[in-house]
């Protein structure tokens, strides 16, 4: 929308409709607490892992969106971030491939992945190399279903890494970051503090200097992961971590790195541990 | 036909270096110990009315996005990361002024403000869609860092 093509009066007007409509007049009220369905009690403030320099207190994205989006978490009927869930469901139980075998066949019920989502990513022995849930179902699918991979960032990956998330909410992130994760959690730290791009800005620039304040109309979080996958008012869809960090990139006017590429592994697994102690609300309802 | 259009260019080259003659390049340009830049990047007089535009353009300037500016107001959504620029124009010269526009760092240390007027140096460089651009142009040319640092001179208390 080009406002600044507008009569005065007419600017003004707009200002006022989309400050309504984004509900960035009604920022909510410190203290508010997030219990889902009433009976899922979320950690969305709590002390900083002690290795992490820059915040004394970490804060779930949640504190930060305004009361109408705040309350869209609340209850699983208002959000629509459930409706991705139930559709992996599907998906979880449907028989396929030579195989003929479905995650359900070797899994059981879903809730056998309670406490998944808190330790990942994590390093995974066999390959050497450090794996986010992303990884971990596609190696089941073309490894022991003998299916196509999904698309890292694609519609079916997302909603079935937001059903395996629900398994685990109201417990907190626990990833670890040291043995054979250090490597990778320090080549995460040095990509958070890269101020990249024309801006020249890194996460940290917004996400720990400046969390709190507006970047235009934009309540700027933490940028912590609990909540991921995250439905997003914007586009209407669950979005993964990676996805949201290459929009994160892409802002500061820099080449983004590739979803599903080392750079984004290495940088999720930091950026977990900065929440480490705030519990996963996957999927949550973000703007 | 051939030799219309080479004649053409010709011309277009050679009005592009009595333009550069005066212009000062991103890479010249001379900041003092504390950031200030005393020459105009340019040798014209800025515009302020325009240095109003560049400011509360998205794609330009983008200043209201971390600035609140009381007479910019009916732009939507001023940011909050830096301060307010209410009364800039008492608080700064036209020579620092000029300087924290090229390139806020050389005035403050490590600040958030992006450098306006700047081709080098940066990690990763692209465009808005993510996409690699080895080369960047600054942000803003010479004559709009020009143009912004007159309108500032006018934001007085
Ligand atoms: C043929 C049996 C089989 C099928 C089918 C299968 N898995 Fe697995 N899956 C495994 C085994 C075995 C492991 C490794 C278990 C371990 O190391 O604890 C595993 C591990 C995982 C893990 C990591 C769990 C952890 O705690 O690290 C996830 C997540 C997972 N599978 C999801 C899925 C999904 C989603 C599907 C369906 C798309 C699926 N699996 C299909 C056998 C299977
Ligand atoms: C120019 C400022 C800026 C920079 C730099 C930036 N972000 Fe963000 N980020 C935002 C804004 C604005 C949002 C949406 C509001 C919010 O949650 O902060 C956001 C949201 C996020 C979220 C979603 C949080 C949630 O709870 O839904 C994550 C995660 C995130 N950013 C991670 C990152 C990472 C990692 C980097 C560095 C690669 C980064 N950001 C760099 C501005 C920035
Ligand atoms: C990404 C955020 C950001 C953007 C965009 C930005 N600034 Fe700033 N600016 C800052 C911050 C932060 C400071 C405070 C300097 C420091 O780091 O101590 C600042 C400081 C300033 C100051 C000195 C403040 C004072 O005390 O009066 C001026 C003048 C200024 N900016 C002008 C501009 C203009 C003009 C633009 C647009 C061409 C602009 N800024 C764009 C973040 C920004």
């Amino acid at each position: 929308m080009k406002i600044s093509k507008l009569h005065p009066i007419m600017q003004l007007a707009t200002a006022a409709t989309l400050a309504l409509g984004l509900g960035v007049a009604a920022q909510a009220e410190e203290g508010a607490k997030l219990i889902v369905n009433g009976e899922i009690e979320m950690v969305t403030r709590t002390a900083a892992p002690a290795y992490i320099d820059g915040l004394d207190e970490i804060i779930s994205g949640w504190e930060f969106r305004s009361t109408e989006t705040q309350a869209l978490q609340m209850d699983d009927f208002d959000n629509s971030g459930m409706l991705g869930v139930d559709s992996a469901l599907e998906a979880w139980n449907k028989v396929q491939g030579p195989e003929q075998k479905s995650c359900a066949t070797c899994h059981g019920d879903v809730e056998s992945m309670k406490g998944v989502r808190t330790v990942m990513p994590k390093f995974n022995e066999e390959a050497n190399d450090l794996w986010t849930l992303e990884d971990y179902i596609n190696n089941c699918r073309t490894e022991r279903q003998n299916v196509e991979a999904w698309g890292y960032t694609g519609g079916s990956m997302t909603n079935m890494a937001a059903l395996i998330a629900v398994q685990s909410r109201g417990m907190p992130m626990n990833v670890a970051i040291d043995g054979p994760a250090a490597p990778f959690w320090e080549a995460g730290k040095e990509l958070y503090y890269a101020r990249t791009g024309v801006l020249e800005l890194s996460c940290a620039s917004c996400h720990e200097q400046s969390y709190g304040l507006h970047i235009r109309a934009d309540h700027l979080s933490q940028g912590q992961i609990n909540g991921f996958p995250a439905y997003r008012l914007k586009n209407a869809k669950l979005n993964g971590i990676h996805a949201r960090f290459k929009g994160c990139v892409r802002d500061t006017k820099a080449e983004t790195y590739k979803p599903g590429g080392p750079e984004f592994h290495a940088l999720e697994l930091y950026v977990a541990s900065r929440g480490n102690g705030l519990t996963v609300e996957g999927p949550s309802v973000r703007n | 036909m051939k030799r219309t259009a080479f004649l053409i260019i010709g011309a277009t080259a050679a009005f592009a270096a009595v333009a550069s003659a005066d212009t000062v390049a991103p890479g010249d340009v001379a900041y003092d110990d504390y950031g200030s830049v005393a020459a105009s990047l340019t040798g014209v007089a800025g515009d302020a009315a325009n240095g109003e535009k560049v400011m509360v353009t998205k794609s330009l300037g983008n200043c209201v996005a971390c600035h609140q500016v009381s007479v910019l107001d009916y732009a939507a959504f001023h940011g909050e990361i830096g301060p307010s620029l209410d009364g800039a124009g008492d608080r700064w010269t036209e020579e620092e002024l000029r300087g924290i526009v090229a390139n806020a760092k050389m005035t403050f240390e490590g600040t958030l403000m992006p450098a306006m007027y700047k081709v080098s140096g940066f990690i990763r460089p692209g465009d808005f869609k993510g996409k690699s651009v080895p080369n960047p142009p600054s942000i803003l040319t010479a004559q709009q860092v020009e143009d912004v640092v007159a309108f500032l001179m006018t934001i007085k208390e």
